[in-house]
């Protein structure tokens, strides 16, 4: 009795220590992927939301009440600035056809209503009635209108995303990007798959050292390298073209050969060595035994490149500063926020049309990604 | 990592290359074919302008309106005006901008400890046995590594406005005047944890690495600890950790390497400044703007040779520091 007593009791408590770990976990993922949620909802308000202060994090439309001038009466309101009587004249006429900002006044006999200010000021404001748009205007004295709620009522604005991709030219750098982040991957791959079986099936004196050497260039500080390279590219005009960003990708990248030698070492070497007694060359090796059993590895390192080339910043932004058309999206928007900082629902826009391709090709890949750089990782 | 350490015993001597057999001949003719792309790219991108850099700090020498200049040789000159450059050295005292090289240390000493030990917190978080999900949630918390730079720092930095960010409204609601709230990117006494904040989505390979690093550890090991009756807390401390070890250096030593040549972020927030009040004036910040802003490439040199040799002793001293407390299994079989 007393044993099934502890098991129902540990099942219990593991129960809610589960329920508890993942509770705080799920917290934990959600404040992390806040910025996400910031992002789409800002992506979505007007800019007249964004200035009031007070406004929904929801997009949300400025409450507005069109007014067709139903009334055409003049009326005078005893009013006071600076404590001195200054009586205001106002012609409802001259509202006509206006749009006026709609706010949910407290009025004097405790009840709150919704209207729509046709004058306001300081400490007084007049405001209409939408309702009973013939009725006479009211006169309150509570404050500075602009502290009043508004009833918001829920309105995305999607027509930022066709501002934003007209003003970015979001077609063009789109084309860029994925010229830039898909024929590099060919080249990077193709190399990377070539170095990689050469320092993995070949025994050969003076080959640790080099593939040390070559793990120690991931650490090496860019800084010592790009002078005399920039300067290079300068000399023999390739600044401001894609060929100082294309060209090297083929001869390599140490973190792809890495990943790529890794998962080959795995590799049964009997197939190989079959190979070779038929006469096969170590090209024929590597392209039919070889290259056929190591598709995840292929596609992680494909996956990764894209990826890295499709965020690249410093190497577009140098090499291509004097040449917008040419420029690659995470540039263009660099360049887009220093002109339209001002403007969220822009920035905040631009930013999501920017990640969401690499976002979908990690939904699409996220299991070569893991694998990917828990082989990288380890091992090292 | 281990082998960076030993890179003397794996170089061939001459003797072992002239006295290979025939065999190995062809093995060494086919290995070097095949590692020759790698080979020709290291010599024109990395070894080559390694060196070009070094001559180059011996030299006067500017890019101007795009034409590179013909270069003069003026011997130890960039390196005496380097001794003597406050906006490298000056040592942080009241009322003055401290120089790049303690502003980026200073960084480095916040984002440091954040950048390892939030990532091994998660994936910490994400071996608990009482979690469910994990896949999920793994996947998730490395989801964010994957946005673009630019993109994700636009993000939390609205998120971080001081007017409208929600992270300022989420303060003035629980009662934190509005004197007093933060001003991020702009208040030179907030800004680098707003760095520090806006880096955070960059903890994914590092969490991933050192998950497999725990998911690693052989399980008789906690069921030696759990019959010793070791709490979790020693458990961590005397299994995990030092098993984990590797990992974790591995992921110290890019961090370190990363911290030194920080730059984009204030590149692209503070537009290169140096603003709020020259706080974000990173060594290599300066050093891009001495290049790229001055067109100067000798001096440009001259302090990336700097960076390069004080991130070259940082780094053996981390190596040297490794025999004590990384604990490699292979070692003790």
């Amino acid at each position: 009795m007393s044993f099934m007593a502890f098991t129902k009791k540990t099942k219990t408590r593991n129960g809610l220590n589960s329920t508890f770990i993942t509770i705080f976990t799920a917290a934990l993922l959600a404040l992390f992927l806040l910025p996400f949620l910031y992002m789409m909802l800002t992506s979505l308000k007007t800019k007249a939301q964004i200035t009031v202060l007070g406004s929904p994090i929801y997009p949300a439309a400025v409450p507005l009440y069109n007014y067709k001038g139903e009334n055409t009466k003049t009326y005078t309101f005893e009013a006071k600035k600076y404590g001195i009587p200054s009586d205001k004249t106002i012609n409802m006429k001259d509202y006509a056809g206006k749009d006026l900002e709609i706010f949910n006044v407290p009025l004097e006999n405790g009840q709150k209503k919704d209207l729509a200010v046709v004058v306001g000021y300081n400490k007084y404001s007049i405001f209409m009635d939408p309702k009973n748009p013939s009725a006479d205007p009211i006169i309150w004295t509570g404050g500075y209108y602009k502290v009043l709620n508004r009833p918001w009522t829920f309105s995305p604005t999607w027509s930022n995303y066709t501002t934003v991709w007209k003003q970015l030219n979001f077609p063009r750098l789109l084309g860029n990007t994925a010229f830039y982040a898909f024929f590099t991957a060919i080249a990077t791959v193709i190399s990377s798959i070539v170095v990689a079986f050469g320092f993995s099936r070949f025994r050969f004196p003076g080959r640790d050292f080099l593939f040390v050497v070559m793990i120690a260039t991931i650490f090496l500080p860019f800084a010592v390298t790009i002078i005399p390279t920039y300067t290079f590219f300068t000399k023999i005009g390739w600044t401001g073209t894609w060929l100082p960003l294309i060209i090297p990708q083929f001869f390599s990248s140490p973190y792809n050969v890495f990943l790529l030698r890794q998962f080959f070492m795995t590799l049964p070497r009997e197939l190989d060595e079959a190979a070779m007694m038929d006469g096969a060359s170590p090209l024929r090796i590597l392209w039919s035994v070889i290259i056929p059993q190591s598709y995840p590895a292929i596609v992680a390192v494909t996956v990764f490149h894209i990826v890295w080339a499709w965020n690249d910043f410093f190497g577009p932004l140098i090499y291509l500063s004097t040449k917008p058309d040419s420029q690659p999206i995470s540039v263009a928007l660099a360049r887009y926020n220093t002109n339209y900082a001002t403007y969220p629902q822009y920035i905040q826009a631009g930013a999501l049309m920017t990640l969401i391709i690499p976002l979908i090709i990690f939904v699409l890949a996220q299991r070569f990604f893991v694998q990917g750089i828990v082989i990288t990782g380890v091992d090292k | 990592m281990e082998q960076l350490t030993q890179l003397n015993k794996l170089l061939p001597t001459a003797e072992s290359l002239r006295n290979l057999r025939p065999l190995a001949k062809r093995e060494f003719r086919n290995g070097i074919t095949f590692i020759a792309p790698w080979i020709f790219g290291f010599l024109a991108f990395t070894l080559i302008p390694i060196v070009a850099t070094f001559v180059m700090t011996f030299t006067d020498w500017k890019i101007s309106t795009g034409v590179v200049e013909p270069p003069s040789f003026v011997g130890l000159k960039n390196y005496a005006t380097l001794l003597k450059d406050g906006q490298v050295w000056s040592f942080p005292s009241a009322g003055s901008t401290p120089g790049s090289l303690w502003i980026t240390l200073r960084f480095g000493l916040i984002a440091l400890p954040v950048g390892i030990l939030l990532p091994l917190g998660i994936a910490l978080l994400m071996n608990n046995k009482h979690l469910i999900g994990k896949n999920f949630f793994r996947s998730l918390f490395y989801m964010p590594f994957i946005v673009p730079f630019v993109a994700s720092v636009f993000l939390w930095g609205g998120l971080l406005n001081s007017e409208n960010g929600w992270i300022n409204l989420t303060l003035l609601h629980l009662g934190v005047p509005k004197a007093s709230l933060p001003g991020w990117v702009n208040d030179i006494n907030w800004v680098y944890p707003a760095y520090v904040i806006m880096g955070i989505w960059g903890i994914g390979n590092a969490m991933l690495t050192m998950l497999a690093g725990i998911q690693g550890v052989p399980t008789d090991l906690f069921d030696a600890a759990k019959v010793d009756g070791a709490t979790s807390f020693q458990t961590f401390l005397n299994v995990t950790f030092p098993m984990i070890s590797p990992v974790i250096f591995y992921n110290l030593v890019l961090n370190i390497v990363g911290l030194f040549q920080y730059f984009l972020v204030p590149l692209v927030i503070n537009a290169g400044t140096g603003n709020p009040g020259g706080a974000t004036m990173f060594y290599n910040l300066y050093l891009y703007k001495t290049f790229f802003g001055n067109q100067n490439m000798s001096y440009g040199s001259t302090l990336a040779w700097l960076l390069f040799m004080v991130i070259l002793v940082v780094t053996i001293l981390i190596f040297w520091s490794a025999r004590f407390w990384v604990y490699y299994a292979s070692e003790n079989p």
